[in-house]
């Protein structure tokens, strides 16, 4: 639409969009204030300018040892990611460029395992956990969150690489490529960018897991998720405090988010809208 | 370009992804089925007897039950009404040419990125809590009583925080759709004399339907199985009031020990989330091609 | 060397026989077009050649020695792909030295014949840019440029230029052709205009279903195709066929006449018509003459000067040498 928009229509469309997105965003924007307040002022009624104390951040910190659940969380949204990725690459690479006529349907069915409802498996799944001495552990929770990620990793390297041209794979064949060297200097290069995106979006996906993390952790791998959860018992009525755990559960994910708008819509709608 | 020689290793390469993922869905779900026809009850683990359907015919006689089923749909449909109807107004309104459009996003997009327990007691505390949050300050400034949410509004209080926390994923969608609308198009029924209102009705409508389509899929998917906002906030109450049936599942096993019926009706949420499955594939499907 | 010999190729994608057995010599240093409606089989011919595509039967024989197996790196030829398939993470420079990379070439002799590969395309100012900053036609020469280095027993084209427009299409014809003149390395070339094949080949192999329809220097196919495919595809514009009594007076079912073959009168001739569309090129003009109850419309060639207008009656009178006359089945007769 080559057309130049008014600049009158266009100061009313930005003050508009500004408003919606200060409103969204305003519950965020609030706690990141109550967080630099004290307790005090965080109960003395509604107020945009905190005094700016870092108080309430190093007491969640020197009384729940917040880096205990915060290790727990980087091990946990990583290492899944890492092992998804481990077992996905080759799975989607193998779809993607040597399809057969069951392609489809394996990528349909993976699909489907993600439509499972969590709860459905809960009972057998905390049964095994108890009978396995899982409970509780990190390598536990890592091989739960990387299951249930596993579609969603598969089908957005899958999309990825169908993206890259097969012409290309086929001029390296004929340049004399093996198919060592067809990986390491034409197709990994290429794929780099869609597995950074894919990587990206999993470990945001397994930060925020908060249903078999609250279910499978007590204490010793419990992350974020599951620590910020029991705050809701009554001794976490602390505003100032509750803001600045909060604040720190979900800063770093956010900050990723913002690097990864593109490839969200991508990664959670298996590539039907792009 | 499929020789013969990288067929056999492209079939070792998918074996793992897809063995792995096999066993992820036989085993816990044959357990699950298994477990449904069983009197079995963590406090007294030594007496397992056949139950037959009884676990099933409980859950059915169980009046929790109905007000979960019932509380799951309010859920869904009240945050699908509300992200969608919301999220194409935003879409359209940021598609506009705005300063910033850069900056708005972020904003916008930001709540999906908070995990469910965070957004829960965000909102419970800072912005609903009937003495010290933001909507009980505002109630006070305008002389009316404040509300205390969730002990009056419990399932709309969590419907309005799930659907924050949706809404950007909805919008940002929506967005993408619209941004793919062919601008010639538009200018071409300009030309045809319609109005902003029929060409919305006419063209954008239809362009951004599968995109709502999937929206509505996908978000059913996960608000089929909403938890943590729940825990975190009512804990399903008053009485039922906001349980919806993952709530009631896991309280039949976590709280109950009733590993039998908590495994009937995880059966039951498995028989809903396939009927939804069944359009979400056929919509994603078509694209695979 | 560079001499492809095909002995009854047959490609089957599972109940589709698209390739029936063919056989085929292209001898060291031809240039050789494969010409043919899109789906005639010529792109997979192609591929059958550089080992992309399993063969079902038959064998390829490459300078005498059978390659039906051979991987296609092993197979001494190069490739420039319709897409150019340049490798968008690598430098123009690194695009063109990775085969010789892969083929452990030392590095001074592919930095050797990297330069003078990009003097003789004009590259040598774009070597270290990614080929997403080039143009069509800089693309494309690159992916000529890492065929050339390889120095393959024979070059092999896939609809090099249809992603071209059409000035530049022109250039890089004449490029190839040059390119062709100057390595007398064989060249396989697969297109669907007519033009490229009749430009550039000394041998157009057309193709319909997998089919060989004919073979031959393009003034061979021009004046004597064999039949009413090869009449109707070669020669721009396209050959008038006419059948019914003015056929039957010749002794054929059909008889073909080119609109270059047909004298154009105002006032006497053999055929009477009327002037529909004309288009006039400046050294020539076209006329598409209606009403003739001979065909919906014949198209003749005339000089560029000729003053005829939409709606007036002509005489159109064929030079009985240059007329085709084909038999029921569609072949051409003696």
């Amino acid at each position: 639409m080559a057309r130049v928009a008014s600049t009158r229509a266009k100061v009313g469309y930005t003050v508009a969009a500004w408003i919606v997105a200060l409103v969204i965003f305003f519950p965020i924007l609030y706690t990141i204030i109550t967080s630099l307040k004290t307790e005090q002022e965080a109960i003395a009624g509604f107020n945009l300018i905190p005094s700016f104390t870092l108080s309430s951040f190093e007491a969640v910190q020197s009384q729940n040892n917040y880096w205990r659940p915060f290790t727990n969380s980087v091990i946990l949204a990583v290492g899944s990611t890492l092992l998804a990725l481990v077992v996905a690459i080759p799975a989607a690479w193998a779809m993607a460029f040597s399809p057969t006529k069951n392609t489809r349907g394996i990528l349909m069915w993976m699909l489907s395992t993600k439509m499972m409802p969590a709860v459905a498996v809960l009972v057998p799944i905390y049964l095994i956990f108890l009978r396995t001495g899982l409970m509780d552990t990190r390598i536990g929770l890592t091989v739960m969150l990387m299951l249930i990620n596993l579609p969603i990793v598969v089908w957005m390297l899958y999309t990825y690489f169908r993206e890259i041209p097969g012409e290309i794979l086929e001029a390296a064949r004929m340049d004399g490529a093996s198919l060592r060297d067809e990986i390491l200097y034409v197709l990994t290069p290429m794929a780099v960018p869609g597995i950074a995106s894919t990587m990206l979006l999993n470990v945001i996906l397994a930060w925020n897991e908060a249903f078999w993390t609250i279910q499978l952790t007590t204490t010793n791998a419990a992350p974020l998720s599951a620590f910020i959860a029991s705050f809701s018992s009554p001794q976490g009525l602390f505003w100032a405090k509750l803001s600045a755990a909060s604040v720190m559960a979900i800063a770093p994910i956010l900050i990723m988010g913002w690097f990864s708008q593109k490839q969200l819509v991508r990664g959670l709608t298996f590539g039907a809208v792009k | 370009m499929a020789t013969r020689q990288t067929q056999g290793l492209a079939r070792l390469m998918r074996a793992p992804a897809i063995i792995l993922l096999l066993i992820w869905m036989i085993v816990p779900l044959g357990m699950t089925l298994y477990y449904s026809f069983l009197n079995y009850n963590l406090l007294n683990p030594a007496s397992v007897s056949w139950a037959g359907w009884f676990n099933y015919q409980y859950f059915y006689t169980d009046p929790a039950f109905f007000a979960a089923i019932r509380n799951t749909l309010v859920l869904v449909l009240g945050v699908l009404t509300i992200t969608v109807v919301l999220g194409i107004a935003i879409a359209l309104l940021i598609d506009k040419p705005i300063w910033g459009q850069g900056m708005v996003r972020i904003l916008i997009i930001s709540p999906f990125f908070v995990m469910p327990p965070v957004a829960a007691l965000i909102w419970k505390n800072m912005i609903m809590h009937p003495s010290y949050g933001v909507f009980a300050d505002i109630a006070r400034a305008i002389g009316v009583q404040p509300v205390d949410w969730f002990a009056q509004y419990p399932l709309t209080s969590i419907i309005i925080i799930v659907a924050w926390q949706w809404l950007p994923f909805a919008t940002l969608i929506l967005l993408t759709a619209l941004q793919s609308l062919d601008g010639e198009q538009m200018e071409a029924a300009e030309m045809d004399g319609a109005g902003p209102v029929s060409r919305f009705i006419h063209l954008t409508l239809p362009h951004l339907a599968r995109a709502i389509t999937v929206v509505v899929l996908i978000q059913t998917i996960f608000l089929l199985g909403i938890y943590a906002e729940i825990l975190v906030t009512t804990n399903g109450g008053p009485g039922n009031a906001s349980t919806n049936l993952t709530y009631l599942i896991y309280r039949a096993a976590r709280l109950n020990f009733d590993i039998g019926g908590a495994a009937a009706g995880g059966i039951i949420a498995v028989i809903l989330a396939n009927i939804v499955a069944f359009f979400l594939m056929r919509a994603v499907g078509k694209n695979l091609d | 060397m560079g001499r492809i010999t095909l002995e009854a190729v047959t490609k089957r994608f599972g109940d589709v026989e698209v390739i029936p057995p063919l056989n085929l010599d292209i001898e060291d240093g031809e240039f050789v077009v494969f010409v043919g409606p899109s789906g005639c089989g010529k792109s997979t011919l192609l591929r059958l050649i550089a080992g992309l595509e399993d063969t079902s039967g038959g064998r390829i024989l490459i300078d005498g020695r059978d390659a039906t197996d051979t991987p296609p790196a092993k197979r001494g030829l190069a490739m420039v792909f319709q897409s150019y398939a340049l490798y968008p993470h690598m430098s123009v420079r690194k695009n063109i030295a990775f085969p010789m990379r892969m083929a452990g070439v030392p590095q001074d002799e592919q930095d050797r014949r990297i330069a003078s590969a990009a003097k003789a395309l004009n590259l040598t100012d774009y070597l270290d840019r990614k080929p997403g900053q080039l143009s069509g036609g800089q693309r494309q020469r690159v992916a000529i440029g890492r065929a050339i280095v390889r120095e393959p027993s024979a070059f092999l084209f896939d609809e090099p230029l249809s992603n071209l427009d059409a000035a530049l299409r022109v250039g890089m014809r004449l490029e190839i052709s040059e390119l062709h003149n100057r390595l007398r390395t064989t060249m396989i070339y697969v297109t669907h205009d007519q033009v490229e094949a009749m430009t550039m080949a000394d041998k157009i192999v057309v193709l319909r279903a997998g089919n060989i329809e004919q073979v031959g220097s393009p003034m061979e196919l021009y004046r004597a195709p064999r039949n009413l495919f090869v009449a109707g595809f070669i020669g721009s514009p396209r050959m008038n066929l006419i059948t019914g009594p003015e056929a039957g007076r010749h002794g054929a079912a059909t008889i073909g006449i080119r609109p270059e073959h047909i004298r154009v009168s105002a006032t006497e001739g053999a055929w009477q018509g009327r002037v529909g569309v004309s288009e006039h090129l400046g050294s020539d003009t076209f006329f598409y003459v209606e009403d003739t109850g001979l065909a919906d419309t014949i198209t003749v060639r005339a000089g560029g000067e000729i003053d005829l207008h939409h709606g007036d009656t002509v005489w159109l009178t064929p030079d009985m040498g240059h007329l085709h006359r084909f038999d029921v089945q569609g072949s051409r007769m003696a």
